[in-house]
């Protein structure tokens, strides 16, 4: 891949995280939505097993949840780009060994 | 379709982990064969695509919304192995940075949502395109085989509900597959979109190799 490929494939991903993602639909998705209208959503679990950063891809301390979306949203586009280069280049490794 | 912690019991949550790791230690073996350098950053760009992807729910009937699962979308570029691994990435930064998917349940989530696709759905995938030759045997299996996948998966989610005694059969199954069949078809617009602009700008990007 050309690194001009590679940029624009990193924008596209970024715009849509940034602009798009604060307008996505908020409604629950479709297991959210079987789990609250079969009558097990309350089996998830109160407190979560490792406190993320980021729960529910808002910015900590945002009054704007667009803005909060936004930011969240953008992070993580970069530390998933970043953490699938890595386990790509550590199997190409494996592959040279 | 990323279960939370606390819908699966161990009997379910805990054999899924050893087979999702199992699995996902073959796909990195079979990936490093395969694997060319140019194939390095599209990996990079492939998860960064189907994370943001991902987060942009869409409205279905009934105040449910769904969004893009992305495992056919990212096998048919880069072959099920690295396709596997590319979601199982995004999957598990999900569940360790936002939260999206418990951590008890993150081997049945890479279960559903990147070895059915990238294997079930991405077999499906080639069969239609054995059948229909070209670029429209490419968009007609990217279409089909995603739309597949996101209603095997939604089974396979109620069959793990089901075995954790989390909601009878007779009701997760057909609630979770009548709503997934609507979210299948976003699933399936999405897929052949992307790829049909792929097949565009860079065709050589479809991955061509053997899947035996």
């Amino acid at each position: 891949m050309r690194k001009v490929d590679i940029l624009y494939g990193l924008i596209i991903a970024l715009f849509l995280a940034i602009m798009v993602s604060p307008f996505a639909s908020p409604w629950p998705d479709g297991l959210e939505k079987v789990a609250q209208s079969k009558g097990f959503m309350n089996k998830e679990i109160d407190k979560p097993i490792i406190h993320a950063p980021f729960p529910d891809y808002l910015w900590p301390n945002l009054s704007n949840e667009k803005i909060a979306t936004a930011l969240a949203g953008a992070f993580g586009t970069v530390i998933v780009f970043i953490f699938g280069y890595v386990v790509a280049a550590l199997i190409k490794l494996l592959k040279n060994r | 379709m990323h279960i939370p912690d606390g819908f699966l019991a161990v009997n379910t949550w805990a054999p899924m982990w050893v087979v999702s790791f199992c699995g996902l230690g073959y796909c990195i073996k079979r990936a490093a064969k395969i694997l060319k350098d140019r194939m390095i950053p599209l990996m990079g760009v492939m998860a960064a695509f189907i994370f943001a992807a991902q987060m942009l729910n869409f409205p279905v009937a009934g105040g449910t919304s769904g969004h893009l699962l992305g495992g056919v979308l990212a096998s048919i570029l880069l072959g099920p192995y690295a396709g596997a691994i590319v979601i199982a990435v995004v999957l598990t930064a999900q569940c360790f940075i936002f939260q999206d998917g418990g951590v008890t349940a993150l081997g049945t989530n890479i279960f559903n949502m990147a070895f059915i696709s990238a294997f079930m759905g991405y077999y499906i995938y080639r069969l239609i395109r054995s059948f229909i030759k070209g670029k429209g045997g490419i968009v007609t299996g990217a279409a089909i085989a995603s739309w597949l996948s996101v209603v095997i998966a939604s089974g396979a989610c109620a069959l793990e509900l089901a075995f954790s005694g989390t909601s009878p059969l007779r009701i997760a199954l057909p609630a979770m597959v009548v709503v997934h069949i609507l979210i299948g078809i976003g699933e399936a617009l999405i897929t052949s979109l992307v790829i049909s602009f792929i097949l565009k700008v860079r065709p050589d990007l479809i991955y061509e190799g053997g899947i035996k």
